[in-house]
């Protein structure tokens, strides 16, 4: 992979001429003391050193509700697709957000394409950046999402003094060419990259006590755990650690008609397998409808699940729904843990 | 970028469908026919569902109730028990309704040919059922045996009563009904009590048999319970399985049994399928 060098005084810069570019430039900002995607208007409202931020970039990708159809009413009703994308560039993702996208580009587009989700995608470019100062939650040491090398058009990493860019696509690479200002990179340069990369995983304060491809075959024998039961007791049933998941993709459809009664449009918006209802059916019948069964459905959807149906992981180890958790009981590496405690 | 090539249709446009015919069936039941009016076939299999879009009100996954034997029309029935099904009961003939699919897999009717059939059904499963039944109808050399077991609460419940008689007079199946309660002993002659009281008046040839049952949840246990009793395996014991398949593309998630979609890999199992899905029973 090709690697260029950005001196740090030049990267606002290049943030600049592509605001002026006319995309769309989303990275993370500062809000309420903590740190979330936005729209940036000018390159010093780009916070690139954030732990992580409160929703992930997912929200561009597969927006919280999304128009689908829209429709006429009358005896000859007329019905359109509605598919919403315009070009923009995420800036500052990092690598465990990117495995996430990585997970969602697989789900819509395998077997029944959704075009929502990939024509946006299409015009979407990844700026990511390294995190090295990871949030207290987080755990993708373990899961090996703490860095990356696909699923970017560019990858920065802060050395120091300067930014080392790895070049993903030629996308990136025409970015580069056309907005900033660059150098060759030196092999102390990459080096240094390396040192930074290291060091970062040794920040990571919780630790899965499993390679990821064993989580899989733990789920194999955990289904009549007592731990389903005891650790869903203090569940509250918010749905919180799934709205802030970047690799939860579930949705419910619904729609609206306009006060005219003449037109109307289905949406879908993102839905929750923790929500009491998820699994509600006309007539009353709920196949999931107490605490324990959602819990640990949403376990095995991140840990056996999407591994059997995509073989990736449905958890990069952000710890955002560890954060997001007023109960205390949402982060997976926690509930791996204690499940792989009961089977030695 | 993902190296994906965008689709050119949107798999959630509905097409949409003239209803062309209603007929009651029972007090929360009505027969719904339906004609498309993009294309002359809704191109499926017996067993699958379609998502029933009453524009305005959502969409529903409904189970196709007539055979793919059936040319130009489709028919769907359906009971009152939702927002989208109780804006279906208020339709008049020439409204039009939004379809998608058919989605699922259906009934297996290649691996059936040949095989003798036995047919269990629990009130509404007799929907989805016909289907399949009249499939066989239309195909009758290419199947064995056509044992229908059919139940139902109580004798008002009895719906498709028409065509239940039909049936009856066919010399090309043995039907039996039932119901589990009743209040009025001589206007209902044949069985009471639970649809596998029906078994104990059947002989069958288990290798050669596939049982196929649709009806409420709680009726499932019971019925393979009864199948193995008379020796079917696993693996010829099919059923149909009720989940909330919202977008019948497998990517809403809420038809979810474990790791699988009910709306792509279902909503026809066996038995041997689904002892492994904790689920699902």
């Amino acid at each position: 992979m090709e690697n260029k060098i950005i001196e740090t005084q030049n990267l606002g810069l290049f943030v600049s001429n592509l605001i002026d570019s006319k995309a769309e430039v989303i990275g993370p900002k500062r809000k309420n003391g903590k740190y979330a995607f936005g729209k940036i208007p000018k390159a010093s409202d780009l916070h690139l050193d954030c732990d992580t931020t409160l929703l992930p970039p997912k929200m561009y990708l597969l927006p919280p509700k999304e128009t689908l159809i829209k429709f006429e009413l009358g005896e000859e009703p007329e019905v359109e697709p509605v598919v919403e994308a315009k070009p923009m560039i995420l800036f500052g993702v990092h690598p465990y957000d990117i495995k996430a996208i990585e997970l969602l580009d697989t789900a819509f587009s395998t077997t029944n394409l959704d075009i929502n989700y990939l024509s946006r995608r299409e015009k979407t470019t990844i700026i990511g950046i390294d995190c090295l100062n990871p949030n207290p939650n987080a755990f993708c040491a373990s899961l090996g999402t703490a860095t990356t090398e696909t699923g970017f058009d560019l990858m920065l990493t802060d050395i120091g003094d300067s930014y080392m860019v790895a070049i993903g696509s030629s996308k990136g690479k025409d970015l580069l060419t056309k907005y900033a200002k660059t150098r060759e990179a030196t092999q102390q340069e990459l080096a240094q990259r390396d040192s930074e990369r290291q060091k970062a995983l040794a920040r990571y304060k919780v630790t899965l006590n499993m390679s990821p491809e064993e989580v899989p075959q733990l789920l194999d024998k955990s289904w009549d755990s007592p731990l389903w039961k005891e650790r869903s007791e203090k569940c509250l049933s918010c749905g919180s650690c799934v709205m802030v998941c970047p690799t939860c993709f579930c949705f419910d459809v619904q729609e609206d008609v306009a006060l005219n009664l003449k037109e109307g449009e289905r949406y879908r918006q993102w839905d929750a397998c923790m929500l009491p209802g998820f699994a509600l059916v006309a007539g009353g019948g709920n196949f999931r409808g107490d605490k324990e069964s959602r819990f640990r459905h949403r376990m095995y959807r991140k840990g056996k699940y999407l591994w059997e149906r995509y073989a990736k992981l449905g958890c990069v180890g952000c710890g955002r729904c560890a954060t997001a958790c007023l109960a205390e009981i949402a982060s997976p590496a926690e509930t791996f843990n204690l499940l792989k405690e009961e089977t030695k | 970028m993902i190296g994906q090539e965008i689709p050119q249709t949107s798999i959630y446009l509905p097409h949409l469908a003239e209803l062309i015919r209603v007929e009651s069936i029972a007090e929360r039941e009505k027969l719904f026919e339906f004609k498309l009016k993009d294309r002359m076939e809704l191109g499926h299999k017996p067993g699958q569902f379609i998502e029933l879009s009453i524009l305005g009100i959502g969409e529903a996954p409904i189970s196709i109730s007539s055979s793919p034997t059936k040319k130009g029309s489709f028919e769907l029935a359906v009971r009152n028990v939702g927002n989208v099904t109780n804006a279906l009961h208020h339709l008049d003939t020439g409204a039009m309704v939004g379809i998608r699919g058919p989605f699922g897999n259906g009934f297996p009717v290649d691996d059936l040919k040949g095989k003798n059939i036995l047919i269990v059904a629990g009130g509404i499963g007799l929907f989805p059922l016909r289907s399949l039944i009249n499939y066989i109808f239309d195909k009758r050399g290419e199947f064995g045996r056509l044992i229908i077991l059919s139940g139902y609460k109580c004798p008002e419940e009895r719906m498709l009563a028409k065509e239940l008689d039909k049936w009856h007079k066919r010399q090309d199946l043995e039907l039996l009904e039932s119901v589990d309660r009743c209040e009025c002993f001589e206007e209902w002659i044949t069985n009471v009590g639970v649809v596998t009281t029906l078994f104990l008046k059947v002989d069958i040839d288990p290798k050669n048999t596939f049982a196929i049952t649709v009806g409420p949840p709680v009726m499932y246990k019971f019925v393979v319970a009864a199948c193995q009793k008379k020796g079917i395996p696993d693996e010829q014991i099919l059923m149909s399985l009720e989940r909330r398949m919202k977008c019948g593309v497998g990517k809403c998630g809420h038809c979810q049994i474990n790791g699988v979609y009910v709306c792509q890999e279902g909503p026809v199992f066996t038995y041997a399928q689904i002892k492994k899905l904790r689920e699902a029973l």
